[in-house]
This record gives structure tokens, C-alpha cells and sequence, in this order.
């Protein structure tokens, strides 16, 4: 690709600079997710340009970019192969870099059955808060050396330092993919899904919302024909994939109401008592709530179920948006913060007020 | 410098009597895991029965500076439950319940000493299995397995250790109990559980864990491949792969594992092979027999000299016991052997396998290769005689040298086995000194006085300066003509 570059060296000097100054950055791909998190704090240090496939050897799984190559392109390349990301990153308005989907650490709805970035990530080059570039984990799929601070990178919002490259596990794309829709209570519908699950069925998401229901499962013509029989379901009428796109990049009608937007994670068979209509993605382990109800409520309701909410669009972002931490993990989480970003200017305050 | 009786008393105060071991008899047992070549006694050995003791114990060592190592079912094959001299060991075997399987999350609570086939036998029932499978899953236990990051045959398509935990219990250091992950697929902030898993017991005590549960395929298949060519073995597996296959097992043995396994279980393997597959294929059983079909053809268009399908459940399993012996069956073939754990991109394989052939003659000594070929994890165990002076030293060279060598083609030193003691010196060749120094800053940050499995894992600067110092010889590296990744 013709836009392909390397600015290790530029962004080197940026971050140095920045830490000799003390300058808080603001970690920028394409802007994809800026909703996403507390305010944005500090100058924009663009990463978009640095970008470019390095490697990819589909029969090793294996795919190695820099932090600003466009998912786009990355997932074009890898279906000409038959392949794809697994964990399904969404591109909010159509955009995002592979970087940005490592540090949000967002799954589509494949989710329980295909990962999530932190699951297929297996190496990164890391810029850390003094300039130093490091190495950790690899190219390879198993690998114990050393603590795995790869993986620590994917959903830390950017806040330890700058992924300028990263090595991705990738997976086959199954070769049909066909979606049933049917209608029933929630009670019918989730016995029925956990029966599914359970004997079997290769799902690979699902959604639900008030009594409609959708899943999308990986199997031969012939198979489907065995599932509509036994489950008693239908096919939808029309190809699917657009839905299922729409869901992971939130285009769904449900995603335009003003209030604020809830991302509620759970055990997916947690029943959750709380007022409002809600979205289902993940057999139930995925959930969306567009709400005013106070946070405070919603937290506690969401805890008491072993979940966590995180006030994802639509809220005030002068406030906490991710959940609350035990006041030890919050300690750990400081220094480990000190560890790589010693300054503290690294998008500081995005992810946690005091962090 | 603590005293053993004096302190074998504090510890009765805060445990039953038979939870402290102390006798020098009794504590002979622990004096090594899985790799028997090194041994050390422990001051002594605690064997809590509850996590709330584990917090008293930790509390203690913490304010004492007392080392502590802890211990899962001892199966660990890199040292890394080696005893401190001066330390505790704390096994954490007496803490074996499983406290719940939960059917409708598809997720079971254990304790950490809890075996590995035990969440499977107890989740059965259900129609749930857990799926990481390391090879000692009959004995090793989930928080030995937590520690390690343990793997097995089924990684390509399951995953490791990591990908199959929701969420850990960890006791710190300094005796405080903390959650890490989530009943949900996802926790809030950094993500620690990713931290914790494959520490090797340097930043925390696991005491309870959650795991998620797969349901059970319908059906899985094997398929036997023979080859008179290691490399045209190496270019079938890529050749599944690039086909869109994921098989639920890869394995690849060479004719050294081949017959001895052979010898040991008698699985049918053809003893003339240079090199055998295993391909495992799971799921619903039409689909299991259209892409047996497909792997079959696969296979044979890539040379492969011989393709068989089990033919029934037994000899399925008996396919697979050829494999899941290979350790012991080569153990049998020399008084001592000693299993090398590294990963490599797979297409580097012929040239790594035809290096590790010259390093064997050059050394002296025989080497067995058996191969998780669908992730690159490979496993050379090298024969050895510990009677023989020397050859031990002569074997850990010979293994250090083929660790390098999976370094310098873009791999790692360890796939699943951990660093532990053993790979501690090849830790210099993977990492840099800025990378060694931030694991020990991240180490300071769990344990800044340094009490958790001391000396472990990561190796100090110092101890890198002297092992480069004898590895670059006249200024120049191993393996100089490799491209260096």
C-alpha cells in the first residue's frame, strides 16, 4: 500500500518530548471511538499515518500491522484469504484503526464464540511514556515468557503507552454463515437459545429485543434444514449480514435514542431487575440500556449480578464512565500506570478520573 | 535467616497440626515438581485447608520477609515450583473443592486444587467439559495451570488457559483478598486477569477460580497421516490450515517419539515414518464426516505416504494415547530425558528441525521430537544419563541452544511449560534489558519486597550481563546466519 509508513522514530521523539515537558497526549487513530471514555484531555498526537500491513501469512494465522492500518484494510486482506478478525472490532461511522481496537478492547457479536481483542493478541511493539520501544510476547501463538503485557495493552484505553505495532491471531471465516429469526416471550426465547447452546449449535451471535430474536449460526445448507426442524425456526427472508454489521456498529435503530446509553456485561444468564427496554447481544452476556435511571442504581443492580456497566454514550463524561474499581485493584492499576507512563501523559484522566 | 522449629510453632498457632510440615523426612517429597533434575528442601511446607488461612500465612511471611513459594499438584516441568531454601512452600492441594457448575452460565467455580480432568468428570453430567487438556490433566490442578497459562493439544481452536478463565481470586502478598476478571466476559480496568495468568506464582496466591465450560462435541474424529519427509509433514499442516480447516488437534511426532510410543502402547503407528499427523476434527456428526473427508484429501495431496481414519471410538483413543505418551514412552528409551518447550513460526519448522538433528550429533545426544504442530509449540526431549558425569550439563547446553534457536526464527522459549529456573537464562536471549526491567517493575508493584517464588522467571540484569558474557563469543551471536526477527 502506497500509504504505508513508519513514524516509530517521529512518534519516539513526540513522546519524549512530551514527557520532558510533562505534556499530557491525547492518543488519536481515526477518531472512531472519541465518544467513547471521560473527556479527552491533552494535545492530539495523530497515529493514523503510521500504518501499513508488515506481515501476514495466512496458514500461520498470524497478522502483524502498525497501530494506524484502517480495519478496513485489514479485514479486506484478510478475506481474500478466507479469514477474518474474530473478535468482530466495530467501526463506528465506517472507520477505526487496528491500534484504537486494541486499546478499547470492543468485540462485535461474535464475541463469546470468536474472542475478543485481548484473546487473539499475541505481541505487540510497545512506546512507552519514555520513549523506550519494547517487545512483548511475539508472532506465535503459545508463548509464557515473561508476564503477559501484550494482552495488559487491550482495553487500557490507550493509557500505558502506544501499541506501534501489533501481531493478531487470526481465524478462517466459516464458509456460510445463515441467521433464524423467531419470535417468543424472553423466558421461551433464552431456554430455548441455552438449549441450543448447549447441544451444540454453532452460534456465532445472537440478539434480542423485547420479543424478536435473531441468531446467527455457522453451518452447511443441509444442517440448517436439521436446526429449523428441531428448534423450530425459521430462516429470515433476506441475507442477514448487514444486520449483524449494523448491530456491531451500532447503526441499529435502538442506538439513536438521546438518553444515556448503558453497556451492561453480565453472566449471560443473570436476570437483571431494572426498568427499561434492553438489548441483547451475546446469549444474554451483552447488554444495552438506554436509560435516565441513575448510575448509582444501575451499578448496584449490575454488581450484585457479578457484572459490571460502563456508561458507554449520551453521558456526562466529566464523570466516572467505567465501572468503579475495588480501592486495591485501583492502587495496582496506579502504579502500574507509573510503570509505563511514570509522567502520566498518556490520555490521562480518559479512563478513570484519577488515572 | 529463619529457624525452622521456631518458625514451624508460629505456624501451628495459625493452622491444624497436620497442615505444617517441618520433619526433614516429610519434607523430602517436596524438594522438586516435574523437573527433578533440580531440587531444593524447603524450610518448610504449609498445607492450608481454607483461603482465609492462605491470607494469614501470606500475612505473616509478609511481615517476617519470609520467601514463599507456592505449589499446585507439582507437575510443572520448568522448575517454577522449586522450594526456597529459606521459604515456605505452600501447597495449595488441601483446597480441592469444586463449589459450584453452573449449568445455565456454562461456568464452574473451583479451588485451585482442584485437577485439571476433574471440572470435566464433575461438568459431564451437564453435558459441559472444560477444555484446556494439558498432558499431566489426570494429575495437575487449575491453579497450577492458572500460574503456567497451560495449554495442551486442543489450543489451536479452544485456547490456552487464558482464554478459558472468567475470573481468579488472588490473595496478595500482604494477605488481601482481591477479584480479578468477571462472572461476564469482560471486567472493568486494566485487564489483571491477563497479568495474573502465566505469573508463575511472582505476583499474587490464586484461590479460587472461575472457569468457563464448552459443551461436549457430538462427535470428534482422528485422522493418521504418514510421511517419509519431516518438512513435507510441516507443509500438510499448513496446507489444512490454509484451506480454512481449524482441527480441534494438530500433532505431529517424529520416527524417534514414533517408536518408542509405538513400543510403549502399541497405537498402530506406522514405525517407518519419518514423521506422523494427528488431525482431530470435532462437532456435530454429518459435519464431522464431511470434513474428515476434506482433511483426508488435504493430506494426500501433500504427500502424505499413508491416511487412515480411526475407524472406531477405540482406536481413536488409542491414536491419541500413542501421543499423549510420547513423554513417558521416550523416557523409557534412555535412563534420563529432559522436555524443551519452545514455539516457532511453523513454516521455520524443516530448518529448526534439521538444526536441532545437527546440535544432537554435535552433542552427542539422542532427541525425540514431538510437535503441537497447529500452534508451533515444539517439544524436543533430549536422552540423556545423569549417571554419566556431565551429560546433564551437556543435555541443559544442548536445550539452551535449541531455546535460541526458536528465539532467533521469530519464536519463544517457552510455550506452555513457563520459565520457572530452567529457562531463566534464555530469558536474556528473548528479552532486552528495558523489557526485563519493566517485568520487574510490574513485579514490584504486586511484590516490592520480593517474597513471591524469589529468583523465578525473570532474571536480573546481572544475571543476564554474565550469561551474554559467556554466549557472545568473539563478539559474535549464535546462529549468525539467521535473519534476526
Amino acid at each position: 500500500m502506497s500509504n504505508d509508513r513508519d513514524f516509530s522514530q517521529s512518534l519516539q521523539s513526540a513522546v519524549k518530548d512530551a514527557a520532558h515537558d510533562v505534556r499530557p497526549l491525547q492518543l488519536m487513530g481515526h477518531g472512531s471511538k472519541s465518544f467513547y471514555g471521560r473527556e479527552l484531555a491533552g494535545e492530539p498526537l495523530s497515529l493514523a499515518e503510521h500504518r501499513g500491513i508488515i506481515s501476514y501469512e495466512p496458514t500461520e494465522l498470524v497478522i502483524t500491522a502498525r497501530a494506524g492500518t484502517p480495519l478496513q484494510e485489514i479485514e479486506d486482506t484478510l478475506l481474500e484469504k478466507g479469514q477474518m478478525l474474530s473478535f468482530e472490532p466495530p467501526r463506528f461511522d465506517g472507520k477505526g484503526t487496528i491500534g484504537g481496537a486494541i486499546a478499547a478492547g470492543l468485540s462485535g457479536p461474535r464475541r463469546p464464540w470468536g474472542g475478543s481483542p485481548r484473546d487473539q493478541l499475541l505481541g505487540i511493539k510497545l512506546l512507552d511514556g519514555q520513549g523506550q520501544i519494547l517487545k512483548f510476547g511475539g508472532q506465535v501463538m503459545k508463548n509464557v515468557a515473561g508476564y503477559d503485557l501484550s494482552r495488559l495493552m487491550a482495553g487500557a484505553m490507550g493509557t500505558l503507552g502506544i501499541l506501534l505495532e501489533a501481531s493478531i491471531k487470526v481465524l478462517p471465516k466459516p464458509m456460510q454463515e445463515h441467521t433464524l429469526t423467531f419470535s417468543a416471550e424472553q423466558p421461551t426465547a433464552w431456554a430455548l437459545l441455552h438449549k441450543m447452546l448447549i447441544e451444540g449449535v454453532p452460534i456465532t451471535a445472537t440478539y434480542s429485543l423485547d420479543n424478536n430474536h435473531k441468531v446467527r449460526i455457522a453451518c452447511s445448507q443441509q444442517r440448517l434444514g436439521e436446526i429449523k426442524t428441531r428448534y423450530g425456526l425459521e430462516p429470515s427472508d433476506k441475507p442477514q449480514s448487514g444486520f449483524w454489521q449494523g448491530l456491531r456498529d451500532q447503526q441499529h435503530d435502538y442506538f439513536k435514542q438521546q438518553s444515556p446509553l448503558w453497556r451492561l456485561s453480565l453472566p449471560p444468564a443473570a436476570k437483571l431487575d431494572i426498568e427499561g427496554r434492553i438489548l441483547y447481544e451475546w446469549s444474554g452476556g451483552l447488554r444495552w440500556l438506554a436509560t435516565d435511571r441513575p448510575a448509582r442504581e444501575i451499578r448496584s443492580l449490575v454488581e450484585k449480578e457479578s457484572g459490571h456497566a460502563i456508561l458507554f454514550r449520551n453521558g456526562d463524561r466529566r464523570g466516572e464512565m467505567f465501572h468503579p474499581l475495588h480501592p486495591r485493584i485501583s492502587v495496582i492499576q496506579k502504579q502500574l500506570k507509573q510503570v509505563f507512563d511514570p509522567q502520566g501523559i498518556f490520555n490521562p484522566g480518559r479512563h478513570y478520573e484519577d488515572y | 535467616m529463619h529457624d525452622r522449629l521456631t518458625l514451624a510453632r508460629e505456624f501451628q498457632k495459625m493452622l491444624p497440626a497436620e497442615c505444617v510440615i517441618y520433619r526433614e523426612e516429610e519434607l523430602i517429597p517436596y524438594e522438586c515438581d516435574g523437573l527433578s533434575a533440580y531440587r531444593k528442601v524447603p524450610l518448610i511446607v504449609l498445607l492450608p485447608y481454607t483461603a482465609e488461612q492462605v491470607e494469614e500465612i501470606l500475612r505473616f511471611c509478609h511481615r517476617q520477609q519470609i520467601p514463599v513459594v507456592a505449589r499446585g499438584a507439582g507437575t510443572g516441568l520448568s522448575g517454577g515450583a522449586l522450594p526456597h531454601e529459606e521459604g515456605v512452600l505452600l501447597s495449595l492441594a488441601r483446597l480441592n473443592r469444586i463449589l459450584e457448575i453452573d449449568n445455565d452460565n456454562m461456568q464452574a467455580r473451583v479451588q485451585p486444587g482442584v485437577r485439571n480432568l476433574a471440572v470435566s468428570e464433575a461438568a459431564k453430567p451437564y453435558g459441559l467439559y472444560y477444555a484446556p487438556d494439558p498432558s499431566s490433566q489426570i494429575a495437575c490442578s487449575i491453579g497450577g495451570n492458572v500460574a503456567e497459562n497451560a495449554g495442551g493439544v486442543h489450543c489451536l481452536k479452544y485456547g490456552l488457559t487464558l482464554h478459558n478463565v472468567l475470573q481468579v481470586t488472588l490473595i496478595t502478598i500482604d494477605g488481601e483478598k482481591i477479584t480479578l476478571g468477571a462472572g461476564s466476559l469482560d471486567a472493568p480496568g486494566l485487564d489483571l486477569l491477563t497479568l495474573i495468568t502465566g505469573s508463575e506464582g511472582m505476583l499474587g496466591v490464586v484461590v479460587e477460580v472461575l472457569v468457563k465450560l464448552l459443551p461436549i462435541p457430538e462427535r470428534q474424529q482422528v485422522v493418521l497421516a504418514a510421511f517419509d519427509d519431516i518438512e513435507t509433514a510441516g507443509n500438510a499442516v499448513a496446507q489444512v490450515i490454509a484451506k480454512g480447516i481449524l482441527p480441534a488437534g494438530l500433532e505431529m511426532m517424529d520416527n524417534l517419539s514414533i517408536r518408542a510410543s509405538e513400543d510403549f502402547v502399541h497405537a498402530g503407528y506406522p514405525t517407518e515414518a519419518a514423521a506422523i499427523l494427528l488431525c482431530e476434527v470435532d462437532g456435530v456428526d454429518a459435519e464431522v464426516s464431511e470434513e474428515i473427508m476434506r482433511v483426508r484429501e488435504i493430506l494426500k495431496q501433500s504427500g502424505a505416504t499413508e491416511v487412515r481414519t480411526a475407524m472406531d471410538e477405540q482406536e481413536r483413543i488409542r491414536f491419541w494415547a500413542g501421543r499423549k505418551n510420547a513423554f513417558p514412552a521416550v523416557g523409557r528409551l534412555s535412563p534420563d530425558y529432559y522436555c524443551m518447550d519452545g514455539t516457532i513460526p511453523r513454516h521455520h519448522l524443516g530448518k529448526v528441525l534439521k538444526m536441532i538433528d545437527e546440535m544432537s550429533q554435535r552433542y552427542g545426544l539422542r532427541c525425540a521430537n514431538v510437535f503441537h504442530a497447529g500452534d508451533g509449540n515444539l517439544h524436543p526431549l533430549i536422552l540423556y544419563d545423569a549417571n554419566n558425569p556431565g551429560e546433564l550439563e551437556q543435555a541443559e547446553a544442548f536445550g539452551g541452544e535449541i531455546l535460541e534457536l526458536c528465539v532467533a526464527v521469530g519464536g519463544t522459549i517457552t510455550g506452555e511449560h513457563g520459565v520457572g529456573l530452567e529457562k531463566i537464562n534464555q530469558m536474556c536471549a528473548q528479552f532486552r534489558d528495558e523489557e526485563l526491567e519493566t517485568f520487574h517493575a510490574v513485579k514490584r508493584v504486586f511484590d516490592p519486597l520480593t517474597l513471591l517464588n524469589p529468583g523465578k522467571a525473570i532474571p536480573t540484569l546481572n544475571r543476564c550481563a554474565e550469561f551474554g558474557a559467556m554466549h557472545v563469543h568473539a563478539g559474535k551471536l549464535r546462529f549468525p546466519e539467521l535473519e534476526r526477527f
